[in-house]
């Protein structure tokens, strides 16, 4: 199991990476949420796989049974999970902002911090958003 | 004196009296000419050591600095730094009167003292430091006070370029200069002068003292404006004439002389240094002083013959006799003094006359009489007329070329050099007071006693120790030629010498000189058209090309590195990763052990079938909402693995973010553009290589990660103490709300923030018409 969860973290980790590598802002950002997944797989491979072993401590006793999951990853992928959420649900709205401002996500048309630019007018929201789905 | 008063006092009050100039030249006015109080109190200080340090004695301090760096506020005070320190004190008490009457309501004059005190406190440092890292810190901060100066009327292009060219020459040949000390710190283990000049011998045993010798002798030499580098110094002359006076005659550009002289014990015995330092001083000598020929303005005839002298002290130290150290020293001192005095006499023309083109002035020796009579004196010593001190220099410099192995070869180049010298001298001395005036009328009239008096006791010095040869040689050339040529000497310098042959050559100077001088109006143009000729082919033409290529190879790199293309970062870092960490496994020889293959259960080969389909569908999908539905199913696949494998907390967090996820896109997606294909097909394979390497890189990573079983006791701790310390039975639980708690609040501290930021964008408005910026059409990629 740790090599099948090994290559499919390979496998997100590829696939993000190439949508990272996009020129669409919207592309970028199921980018960001495709590496969350592959690190939180990643930190949760780091530990040994033990199937239906919680690290629960039993009403009666004071330690959980012999074997048991290790809680340190799961505690930090818990705040990892909440973070990227946190992060996935700002960058969608700044992307919507983005959108709704210049008129495009693509990511070639916004480097007018480095390189000469020239002015253009651009069509409004409304216009923009009468694309069907 | 006390040393660290010597220390403390010159340097470090020498700074804070630069940081408040312009403050006290607000309150005082005109008074503020005042400040040259302060050069002078140092110099009487100088004074009154002479005796003692010419008895042999040195002055020594040191403070720590950066003990880590070998760094050391370390000073010493011996006879060579003192012949500079005395010019350093004593002409910039008269430079700051002068250009204080001089700049009189210019609204930068009191930049102007700051920036001459800066100027003379970091020399003084060069002259009085022992550490050489020191004395590169206060090398570099004259390189940056000269850089000021020359740019002082900042609003004319002419002056910024000159500035610029200084800074780049001076401060590139600082560079090398400072690894040449890098170099001889190696050999040494010290960056202490004085030891230095104690191992000596194992320094020139060592084949990298070649190098260092090189690299240092490139900062002396564009310090000094030593071929090729000499042409920042007539452009430097876009200064005001006070700094022209100071900086570049008489003291900053002797820095590279005083760090050769400095450095002589060291690399005197180098088998190059005679060959090197001698014919780079012999170029400079005699191409300074036949370039000079060539100029019609006052401040540019002097700088010229500036070089020239500057070639013939390096020279001189290139023969590195013991009579050419003296007379090294000798020409040293009697150029500062008449050269400094010229140079002001020429602000003191151009002030009262408005110009300083030798071809226009004449005449106005009567209406100037005291400038006249600084001018006549420093001219005289120039040329080398008893009983100057630059006669007695140059029956010195005579004198040692005869006894060296080239007399004849040696001497004539020295000739020629003294006769463009003796007939500049006459154009600068003689011609603009008493000769034919020219066709305008120029209106000379004689300026404030702060404009005549500096140069006529400047004159008056070069008259004084010219005419009691004795004084100069026991207390000023003596003390700085032993300091040079570590052991005794002795100096007797005299006017008379008896008919030598070195005054045959001075009388046979003279008259040559003399009838160049009285020549001028018909050589002069035929000199000027042959030096233009030749002009494209001399360093100052190479200094824009290489600086053009300097620029279009910076601008190429940072086009290539900051291209504004995300994808680029992104893919070279990714790239670079994988290339480190390949390197870092094959270094550490770091085995992919496989782990032991247990057959997978059916549900995991389930979910991870879906997983993986949906990954690579993803990276295909062209509709949103289908991006949407594999998104959330690789989420819930997830979580499912979690409720699998011992991690029903992190299932259920993940439950519900995934749907918080899917509710949130659903309510803005109409909101979000459309996908569009953007990318060309190459670099989509491009993009899939790089991937594919950061995908392989990573599974690889956890496969190492995953054959080494971690030390488990963090885990031991909380689940032991989970329910004894925290009362909690669920452990994944405690350790965030009890152990970390503080890591969870930061954590809640963050959405909160994101949150705020949602809601604010929200809330931006954004609608209507507007205007946006595009890169131009060019480089499509």
């Amino acid at each position: 199991m740790v090599l099948l969860l090994a290559i499919t973290a390979g496998v997100l980790f590829a696939s993000a990476i190439y949508m990272i590598l996009r020129r669409s802002l919207m592309k970028i950002l199921v980018g960001l949420l495709l590496i969350s997944y592959a690190v939180n797989l990643l930190l949760f491979a780091s530990a040994d796989l033990i199937p239906a072993r919680p690290a629960l401590v039993a009403a009666d006793s004071l330690l959980p049974p012999a074997t048991y999951a290790d809680p340190v990853p799961q505690a930090l992928i818990l705040t990892a999970i909440v973070i990227s959420f946190g992060l996935t649900a700002f960058a969608v709205v700044l992307m919507r902002q983005v959108y709704g401002t210049l008129g495009t996500d693509d990511l070639y048309e916004m480097r007018c911090t480095d390189v000469p630019c020239q002015e253009v007018e651009i069509a409004s929201e409304e216009e923009l958003l009468e694309e069907p789905l | 004196m006390d040393p660290l008063i010597l220390l403390t006092g010159t340097v470090l009050s020498g700074i804070l009296l630069a940081a408040c100039a312009p403050l006290l030249y607000r309150r005082l006015g005109a008074y503020a000419a005042g400040l040259a109080l302060f050069p002078l109190a140092i110099f009487i200080q100088l004074c009154l050591a002479i005796p003692a340090l010419a008895a042999g004695a040195t002055w020594q301090a040191a403070l720590p600095w950066v003990p880590s760096l070998g760094l050391s506020l370390n000073v010493k005070l011996d006879g060579l730094g003192l012949v500079m320190a005395l010019l350093i004190s004593g002409i910039g008490a008269l430079v700051i009167i002068y250009g204080g009457a001089y700049l009189k309501g210019h609204p930068f004059l009191g930049r102007f003292y700051s920036l001459v005190i800066l100027f003379m406190t970091a020399m003084l440092g060069v002259v009085l430091s022992n550490n050489a890292l020191l004395l590169f810190v206060f090398w570099e901060l004259t390189s940056i006070s000269s850089f000021f100066l020359i740019g002082f009327e900042h609003h004319k292009a002419n002056a910024r370029a000159a500035a610029w060219q200084a800074l780049l020459v001076t401060g590139s040949g600082g560079l090398a200069m400072l690894a040449g000390f890098a170099l001889l710190g190696k050999i040494t283990g010290s960056f202490e002068i004085s030891q230095w000049i104690e191992s000596s011998a194992a320094v020139i045993a060592h084949p990298l003292a070649p190098a260092a010798f090189l690299l240092i002798l490139a900062g002396a030499a564009t310090k000094s404006a030593q071929f090729p580098f000499h042409f920042w110094l007539p452009n430097a002359m876009e200064a005001p004439t006070p700094v022209s006076a100071y900086l570049h005659s008489a003291t900053m550009v002797k820095a590279g002389v005083y760090l050769l002289a400095r450095l002589f014990p060291v690399f005197g015995g180098l088998a190059l240094w005679p060959v090197v330092v001698t014919t780079l001083g012999l170029v400079t000598l005699v191409g300074g002083a036949l370039l000079a020929l060539a100029q019609t303005d006052l401040k540019r005839l002097l700088a010229y013959t500036t070089i020239s002298a500057l070639g013939s002290m390096v020279f001189f130290l290139g023969l590195g006799t013991s009579l050419a150290v003296k007379t090294a020293v000798a020409v040293l001192i009697a150029h500062a003094l008449y050269k400094g005095a010229l140079f002001l006499v020429a602000g003191s023309v151009d002030h009262g006359t408005g110009t300083r083109d030798i071809a226009i002035l004449g005449g106005i020796g009567r209406a100037m009489p005291f400038t006249a009579a600084a001018a006549g004196l420093a001219g005289l010593s120039m040329a080398g007329i008893p009983p100057l001190l630059g006669f007695i220099a140059k029956e010195l410099m005579y004198e040692t070329t005869l006894e060296s192995t080239l007399p004849a070869l040696l001497s004539g180049l020295l000739l020629v050099a003294n006769v463009g010298m003796v007939a500049v001298a006459g154009w600068v001395g003689y011609r603009p007071f008493w000769g034919q005036p020219g066709q305008e009328d120029l209106h000379p009239h004689e300026g404030s006693a702060g404009l005549w008096l500096p140069p006529i006791l400047l004159a008056a010095l070069s008259l004084l120790l010219g005419a009691f040869p004795q004084l100069a040689g026991k207390w000023l050339v003596a003390p700085a030629a032993q300091a040079v040529w570590q052991a005794t000497l002795s100096v007797k310098l005299s006017i008379w010498h008896g008919l030598t042959p070195m005054l045959g050559l001075s009388a046979l100077t003279l008259l040559l000189g003399i009838g160049l001088s009285a020549a001028r109006q018909r050589l002069q143009p035929a000199i000027a058209r042959f030096w233009h000729a030749l002009a494209k082919f001399g360093p100052a033409a190479l200094y824009p090309r290489s600086l053009h290529t300097v620029l279009s190879f910076a601008a190429w790199q940072t086009n290539l590195l900051q291209s504004g293309y995300l994808r680029l970062y992104v893919g070279s870092i990714i790239l670079f990763t994988v290339v480190l960490a390949i390197f870092t496994m094959a270094r550490q020889s770091i085995q992919l052990v496989l782990p032991t293959i247990s057959p997978p259960r059916f549900y995991d080969v389930i979910l991870i079938g879906i997983i993986l389909t949906a990954a690579f569908l993803v990276t295909r999908a062209r509709s949103r909402l289908a991006t949407m539905a594999l998104l959330g199913s690789i989420g819930f696949s997830i979580a499912v693995i979690f409720l699998l494998y011992s991690a029903p907390d992190l299932a259920m967090v993940q439950f519900a973010i995934e749907t918080l996820t899917v509710i949130l896109f659903v309510l803005v997606l109409y909101r979000l553009p459309k996908f569009k294909q953007l990318s060309s097909q190459s670099a989509k394979i491009t993009d899939m290589l790089v991937a594919l390497m950061g995908g392989i890189l990573m599974t690889g990573l956890m496969l190492i990660v995953s054959a080494h079983n971690s030390d488990a006791h963090l885990a031991r701790y909380f689940v032991e103490n989970s329910l004894p310390l925290a009362n909690g039975r669920n452990i994944v639980n405690v350790i965030l709300v009890d152990f970390r708690g503080f890591d969870t609040m930061g954590e809640i501290t963050v959405l909160s923030i994101a949150a705020l930021g949602v809601f604010s964008l929200i809330k931006l408005a954004a609608g209507g018409k507007k205007k946006r910026q595009v890169p131009l059409a060019r480089g499509k990629k």
